[in-house]
């Protein structure tokens, strides 16, 4: 009920090669997110499979069916923008009603399903308000209500988090999350937000300049990233990734350790080297440290409260199950 | 800017400007009230002392008075009423990219830049004339008969002249509110169903509510004083004897002052009417 598949979809505008040839997969009712630095054609793609923009060439099949040249309204689609876009001179009610006005459903039927999505977004006691009036959690849970009131065989997110403030964010996150247990239908989800990638996805579609550089599970990218570009990419803080002699020592063109797989002593380690930087957030300690003898900064991740400051010197060793190795060309070598 | 001292200060500067304004209202509205209490025929000798309401009496019991006040509701509302639908669809027009977008505007608002009498002359000459006017000659090529532009559909001919200068105008105001319509909007608009009739009825009409309203404010207070348009092509004849028209046929031609003041003060509480009454509109509008 939400499968979607794309068959060598690509997108040009102009001379400029947007999307080269793609083939992907989104199983239904998984919660795929689409991940990549900002221009690196996630929106294009989550366009091209909602219809506002048109494929230059390739297929697209939703439920087995060819959906390519089907206009975007009867794909069963239903999306959530970035700026909400809700219709201003409406209320919440009629905001919600409108996807279903427009398809004719009946009134009884409309005021049920507009009862049902406003109770299971706490939006009961704001129906007959207009969207100026409400705060950007609740414009962005009106969009959403908008969304599901059409029954979709599929919901289209586009960077949905973006214009809401960091402790909202974390909250719609986890109601976003909830809602896709609760209906388990099909979500694709946008988004340059590597943590909002690793907690909501079932599965991840890393993007750089319209390739895909990888797809898995949230751990499959954490654990075993097929290059060096989605080890820099995903996980916070950023994987060192090291070049040079350094990583000559494990015949590998460069290595990644991440900053929680380094341990940090008084004394004796692998590196010497001087904490440029201690960011010192409570629960974990991050390390910035210069003069390690290797070219790179080397960030380190120390759980709990570790008491190096500025300019102390600190020994560093990486543990050696966890370095990962990739060769001239940034794929991994096993 | 909000201590006592700044205020005062504030004031101070702002007096010579609000003094002056005053004085250039209420200088001629004072002598307007004045004249029309008064029997003033200069011609006819000059000043011949107070005569009550008699004058407003006179203007609106003439029969020349609700003809005046017809013609000028029909070409208020005729060009409001093109400007704003010809407006709607020239701005939704003019914001489709295309080629040579930039030149297409500046020649669209062109008219704007012609002054009044200028154009109702080429208008009168050139396009509306029934022996050598374009119009004339199109209809021949037709072989019909040419029309006479501005005695038999003389009305309508000078909403044609006066909705061709406020067209720049209310398009130029309309494509900037388009412009600022979030294309989000319409894309969710789509992808909610609605066909491209529907998007343009339930987003981008009332998205330029607030445009059209203010459009429709400025031209009514310009629109009820147009007088070179009517000046330079039939001089108020054929009913298109407009308030204004009317109120210089009874100081100028008649040599009447008095009588034609009370029908200046009239035409000041008409504006008035309709100033409150449209600005309860836009400030409703405003709100929202």
């Amino acid at each position: 009920m939400g499968q979607i598949i794309l068959e060598k979809v690509s997108k040009t505008f102009g001379d400029v090669e947007v999307i080269p040839p793609l083939d992907l997969t989104i199983e239904d009712g998984e919660f795929t997110v689409f991940v990549g630095p900002s221009g690196c054609g996630k929106s294009t793609l989550l366009r091209l499979i909602a219809g506002l923009e048109d494929m230059s060439s390739g297929t697209l099949k939703i439920d087995g069916e060819d959906a390519t040249h089907v206009p975007p309204a009867k794909r069963g689609l239903a999306m959530v923008f970035q700026s909400y876009a809700l219709y201003p001179h409406m209320s919440v009610r009629k905001n919600i009603a409108f996807p279903m006005r427009m398809a004719g459903v009946d009134k009884a039927e409309q005021d049920r399903r507009i009862e049902q999505a406003a109770a299971a977004l706490n939006l009961t006691d704001y129906l007959e308000r207009r969207p100026g009036q409400l705060s950007g959690g609740q414009r962005q849970r009106v969009a959403i209500g908008r969304a599901i009131v059409r029954e979709p065989e599929a919901f289209l997110f586009d960077e949905p988090l973006s214009n809401l403030d960091a402790a909202l964010r974390v909250g719609m996150r986890l109601e976003i999350s909830e809602l896709h247990k609760r209906l388990e239908t099909t979500m694709i989800y946008v988004t340059h937000d590597q943590v909002e990638a690793m907690t909501m996805a079932d599965k991840i579609v890393v993007l750089r300049a319209g390739h895909i550089e990888q797809v898995g599970s949230p751990l499959e990218l954490y654990h075993k990233p097929r290059n060096s570009f989605v080890a820099g990419f995903i996980g916070s803080p950023k994987m060192n990734l090291i070049e040079g002699p350094e990583a000559a020592k494990h015949n590998a063109h460069s290595i990644g350790i991440r900053p929680e797989h380094i341990d940090v002593t008084d004394s004796g380690g692998q590196w010497q080297g001087r904490v440029a930087v201690a960011e010192h957030l409570g629960s974990d300690t991050f390390f910035h440290i210069h003069d390690t003898g290797l070219a790179e900064t080397i960030t380190v991740r120390a759980t709990g409260e570790v008491g190096f400051r500025h300019g102390d010197t600190i020994h560093l060793t990486p543990r050696q199950d966890q370095i990962h190795r990739f060769d001239a060309s940034g794929l991994r070598v096993e | 800017m909000a201590t006592q001292h700044s205020r005062s200060a504030a004031r101070m500067m702002m007096a010579p400007a609000v003094i002056l304004l005053l004085g250039w209202m209420l200088v001629p509205l004072t002598m307007t009230l004045f004249f029309s209490f008064k029997k003033y025929l200069p011609m006819r000798g000059g000043d011949l002392g107070w005569v009550g309401f008699d004058n407003y009496i006179r203007f609106v019991t003439s029969s020349a008075f609700w003809p005046s006040v017809t013609a000028t509701l029909v070409i208020v509302l005729g060009v409001l009423f093109i400007t704003v639908v010809f407006g709607v669809l020239l701005a939704i027009l003019l914001d489709q990219p295309m080629w040579g977008q930039g030149i297409v505007r500046i020649l669209v608002i062109a008219p704007f830049f012609v002054m009044p009498t200028v154009s109702a002359l080429v208008w009168k000459n050139m396009f509306m004339d029934p022996v050598n006017g374009l119009f004339a000659h199109l209809w021949q090529a037709f072989g019909l008969t040419p029309v006479e532009w501005l005695s038999q559909a003389s009305l309508g001919s000078i909403v044609m002249i006066v909705s061709w200068q406020w067209l720049p105008f209310a398009t130029l105001i309309l494509l900037t509110a388009i412009q600022s319509l979030d294309s989000e909007q319409l894309e969710a608009a789509e992808m909610d169903g609605a066909p491209p009739l529907s998007r343009f009825g339930y987003i981008t009409l009332p998205h330029l509510s607030r445009a059209i309203t203010i459009v429709v404010l400025i031209q009514t207070i310009f629109l009820l004083s147009i007088f070179a348009e009517i000046f330079v092509t039939t001089q108020g004849s054929f009913g298109t004897r407009t308030l204004t028209y009317l109120i210089y046929q009874r100081v100028l031609e008649s040599q009447n002052i008095g009588l034609g003041s009370a029908g200046g003060i009239y035409a000041v509480i008409l504006a008035n009417i309709m100033a409150v009454f449209l600005m309860r509109i836009v400030g409703k509008n405003l709100d929202a």
